[in-house]
């Protein structure tokens, strides 16, 4: 199975100068490695600009240059980085770019430019959106969901030239993710080795195959309400824009509607949530059933509520506009169709308990962290039960309910998945062992102090406190001890943000020092670990690609050397007693 | 065991907090409180969940624990338990579903003799409208709007004449009575907030939005905006007074009309110039929060959207065209009136000109205000 660098197969895959292969790399291995750092990168902005926030908001006018144009610029970008410029980018330029050719037994993705232009599409739109802060008036102000009018008016920072550069950013970013998406949808269509059926591939590469569907179908949506906002900001058009008096100044704008932006928007803004969450679920379904030495119970029916969620996901967006003056009727329609999309998300949580049941379970870090998901994604997904009923909503929408719901389920879970992920297939990447006792703390520190962070202000919005307030001067409803409150808060909050070093810290460090890895750590049954090199070659499988005969979930084999068997051994293998490679022990391990 | 250990005290601890939290929902004030008990019962049905399922995986993980030589169950699914999961799901959603929906039929039907109330929203203050004595609310429009007329009446509409323009950010209220509000925005998006009534709704330019209620507790409650409209946001204040009938007709004949705009109480110009003599900025302060000044210019010298007053006077400060200007009562006059005329360097030019505009004597009472807020220890 020797696959010397040296050696050039039909595929082009042959040697590569420093240029080409860790720049202008046409290798999905290296751009999701590229793709990760940059979102990575970009998301520790985003956690900067969080902990700023928390600062005014536990101890307000202390720290006297954030002034609230400055408040609402963090709160935006913080926002706007996390949903799209980390978690998006993280889980489909990331784990999708990374897994989809290894785990289908595929050389690479089908248009490998394609996939490296769409990087550097990635790269070009996070650098146009970090300029935001260095254009004068800095960036928009508008909040992440970037309404009009407010977001092109006076009165909101960054309405000059912060909302421009945010729109131009959101735009190119599109056409990154559009690229990209095409390549792995055709990429799981059509390169899928020998024996990979539909019904045989992990639920990883489902739940990533299914949010890049979403991805292509969805963004086009927030791509036309971007220009569309840039004409009305640039050429004056309304589009979004009524006859408005803004500051005293009567202006041009007459017969748009600022509602049509928030159906497009959110029409976006739903399955974006399932974007980020559909992914994460399919890599917790595999980390559980690696982990726990078990198959995933009823992979069928996971899989088909992948696809459920996914369809429903596009007939629920204006569960967001309940309060926004839409037609009232629309709130009987779209709770219905929010609180039916709770059955099949329900069905998952339970499977993944339901795959422990009887299990050999191992409390590894990608297991911890796995656990943590299914914890906090209960509780997040519970309380959108509050906020999908229209009438249970209304009291609560704009309060902080709304932060800590959003946050446990598509902020602190997917995050939970994400470092999961990484733990998990790091070994693979880098072909070197993570330092398990940072790993540990990093898990500990950051699932408990998401509780401890998230879970109060669930009660500081039931009291009815408003979100997206730089103070709460003086409010004769909210008590003092809610001031407290948020001063307990903000310490956790920098504590835990500062413990998310330790994560980038330990990648990095293992990276070099980190103990040298076995190709299959985890006695994983997929086929990305049965790579002849770790990490991969380019081109991945030397020089023939493998066959696979099964499911990648056959744990929990009860005679036999092994527990489990990979996806590319078959029958006869099987028989013969050679299920494992020598050098993959199936006892032995630690943990 | 440590992960088991955790989930089981989060659950504790969760419950517990829940049963000690001094942060729960404000009293109740309107007839909602059908939406309280919707509230409720969903708030029992997923505690059941999310402490069944956390207790659940914690026994696992004690339960199913690696031990040396035991391998795990060979099972791969269970159809049939699956479909009993998926049919109780069912269940307990429609069982949440149903109260919720049955209030919110109740809670887009407003009964046909409500009393109308308008409430406009500008940034960052808000304008409170009557329908008058024949019980028509006149017609407006954006482009009547002026700082005469910040609802955009129009001028010609005789149903308009005797509607009531309340002055000030507080709007009164009968009890037991029903309210249809209206709501409209001359700029940007904003919410009518009063967290006690339960019930709220956007105000969107361009389009008028309603909900209704009956206040059903007298009181004087809060009015938040509760939808992002800018820097002024959190200082978008105003109050609602629920009161009994009389109270309320007193206080409605006191209001003044479009046809009818100077009504100011005699008796109420006489009490304050009374407490003026021992207070001189008593007028300003109160001219300051009713006309929404407060929402961006602080009086304790914290950062706001606009330069805090507090040591305002007399200090020399320096003008976004590079200039400097030492502030006097005529700067102070200028910056009123015209706003954008000469803006502090630093602070952006967002400061909207007075609608109404003030008067000569309110004017003069902000100004006096002003300069008693003397810096303290500041030079």
């Amino acid at each position: 199975m020797g696959y010397g660098s040296a050696q050039v197969d039909e595929h082009g895959h042959g040697p590569q100068s420093f240029w080409t292969k860790y720049v202008w790399s046409q290798d999905h291995k290296v751009i999701a490695v590229q793709y990760s750092i940059t979102a990575i990168a970009v998301g520790l902005v985003a956690l900067v600009l969080s902990d700023l926030m928390r600062l005014q908001l536990g101890f307000p006018g202390k720290f006297a240059f954030i002034d609230a144009n400055r408040y609402y610029q963090f709160m935006t970008m913080h926002g706007m980085i996390m949903v799209i410029y980390l978690l998006t980018a993280l889980f489909l330029g990331g784990f999708g770019n990374y897994l989809i050719p290894l785990m289908l037994g595929a050389r690479d993705m089908v248009f490998p430019f394609l996939n490296m232009l769409s990087y550097w599409c990635y790269l070009l739109a996070v650098l146009i959106l970090i300029s935001s802060f260095f254009v004068p008036g800095g960036p928009t102000g508008a909040g992440w969901t970037l309404y009009p009018p407010q977001a092109i008016l006076p009165g909101t920072p960054g309405m000059d030239w912060g909302i421009i550069v945010m729109l131009v950013s959101l735009v190119v970013f599109i056409i990154a993710a559009t690229m990209g998406g095409l390549n792995y949808v055709t990429t799981v269509l059509q390169a899928r080795t020998r024996g990979m059926t539909l019904m045989r591939m992990p639920l990883t590469v489902w739940g990533i195959f299914v949010a890049t569907i979403l991805a292509l179908l969805a963004f086009p949506a927030l791509f036309v309400s971007g220009v569309m906002m840039l004409l009305d900001k640039c050429l004056g058009t309304s589009f979004f824009m009524p006859a408005v008096v803004s500051m005293g100044q009567h202006l041009g704008h007459q017969g748009g509607s600022p509602l049509l932006f928030q159906h497009l928007f959110w029409f976006f803004g739903h399955p974006e949530v399932y974007i980020v969450a559909l992914p994460a679920f399919g890599i917790i379904s595999d980390l559980i059933s690696v982990h726990a030495r078990k198959c995933i119970f009823g992979y069928r029916m996971m899989v088909w509520a992948i696809i459920i969620i996914g369809g429903l996901s596009f007939v629920v967006w204006a569960h967001h506009m309940y309060i926004s003056g839409m037609h009232p009727y629309f709130g009987f329609f779209f709770a219905t169709t929010t609180l039916i999309i709770a059955v099949p998300t329900a069905l998952k949580v339970y499977n993944w308990t339901l795959t422990l049941w009887r299990g050999d379970i191992h409390l590894t870090v990608p297991m911890l962290f796995a656990i943590g998901f299914i914890s906090t994604f209960l509780i997040g997904g519970l309380t959108g039960l509050f906020l999908g009923n229209v009438s249970v909503d209304i009291p609560l929408s704009n309060t902080y309910f709304v932060v800590a719901h959003f946050h446990m389920v598509m902020g602190v879970s997917p995050v939970l998945a994400v470092f999961g992920g990484i733990y998990h297939w790091y070994p693979k990447v880098a072909g070197r062992m993570f330092h398990e006792g940072m790993a540990r703390l990093h898990f500990w520190v950051t699932f408990l102090g998401a509780y401890l962070i998230f879970f109060p202000m669930h009660y500081l919005g039931i009291l009815g406190m408003p979100r997206r307030y730089y103070a709460y001067d003086n409010y004769a409803f909210i008590p003092s001890s809610a001031q407290e409150l948020n001063a307990y808060i903000t310490v956790v909050a920098i504590i835990v943000g500062l413990f998310q070093l330790l994560f980038i810290f330990n990648l990095a460090w293992s990276r070099f020092h980190g103990k040298v890895a076995d190709g299959n750590p985890w006695r994983a049954a997929s086929l990305e670990w049965t790579t002849p090199d770790t990490p991969p070659g380019h081109g991945n499988w030397g020089a023939t690609l493998p066959v696979v005969y099964r499911g990648a979930y056959s744990y929990g084999i009860q005679d036999g050397d092994s527990d489990y068997i990979p996806q590319n051994v078959g029958p006869e293998q099987i028989e013969e007693g050679a299920a494992q490679p020598a050098h993959h022990p199936a006892e032995g391990r630690t943990i | 065991m440590g992960l088991a250990l955790a989930l089981v005290l989060i659950v504790g601890a969760t419950v517990i907090f829940h049963l000690v939290s001094p942060w729960w929902q404000t009293p109740i004030a309107s007839n909602w409180a059908e939406m309280d008990a919707a509230l409720g019962l969903t708030m029992i049905i997923t505690a059941v969940a999310f402490i069944v399922i956390n207790l659940f995986i914690a026994y696992m993980l004690v339960r199913f624990r690696h031990r040396d030589g035991v391998r795990a169950s060979p099972e791969h699914g269970n159809k049939k338990l699956e479909w009993w999961l998926v049919a109780a799901t069912t269940v307990g959603v429609a069982a949440l579903l149903a109260p919720g929906l049955s209030v919110y039929a109740k809670l887009i039907a407003a009964p046909d003799q409500a009393q109308l109330v308008e409430v406009l929203g500008q940034q960052w203050q808000w304008h409170f409208r009557l329908a008058g004595k024949d019980g028509k609310m006149g017609r407006s429009d954006v482009r009547f709007v002026s700082a005469g007329n910040p609802y955009g009446l129009n001028p010609d509409d005789p149903d308009g004449q005797d509607d009531v323009l309340v002055e000030g950010q507080e709007l009164h209220l009968p009890l037991n009575r029903p309210v249809k509000v209206l709501l409209r925005s001359q700029d940007v998006l904003h919410d009518f907030y009063v967290p006690q009534f339960r019930t709220r709704m956007n105000m969107v330019p361009g389009m008028m939005t309603t909900f209704w209620l009956t206040p059903t507790v007298a009181g004087r409650f809060e009015v938040l905006c509760a939808q992002l409209c800018g820097v002024g946001h959190p200082n978008m204040r105003g109050y609602v007074v629920v009161e009994d009938e009389a109270s309320y007709q007193k206080w409605l004949a006191a209001q003044p009309t479009l046809a009818a705009p100077a009504a100011r109480p005699a008796g109420g110009a006489g009490q304050a110039a009374m407490a003026d003599a021992a207070d001189p900025g008593r007028q300003g302060r109160l001219l300051a929060q009713a006309r929404g000044c407060a929402a961006c210019h602080s009086v304790d010298g914290s950062a706001g959207v606009g330069p805090s007053w507090k040591g305002l006077y007399g200090r020399t400060e320096p003008m976004s065209d590079g200039s400097t200007v030492k502030v006097d009562e005529a700067y102070l006059r200028e910056s009123i009136v015209t706003p954008q005329a000469r803006v502090v360097k630093g602070y952006p030019p967002v400061m909207p000109t007075p609608t109404p505009p003030f008067s000569e004597a309110d004017l003069a009472a902000l100004v006096a205000y002003i300069k008693t807020l003397h810096g303290g220890g500041a030079p």
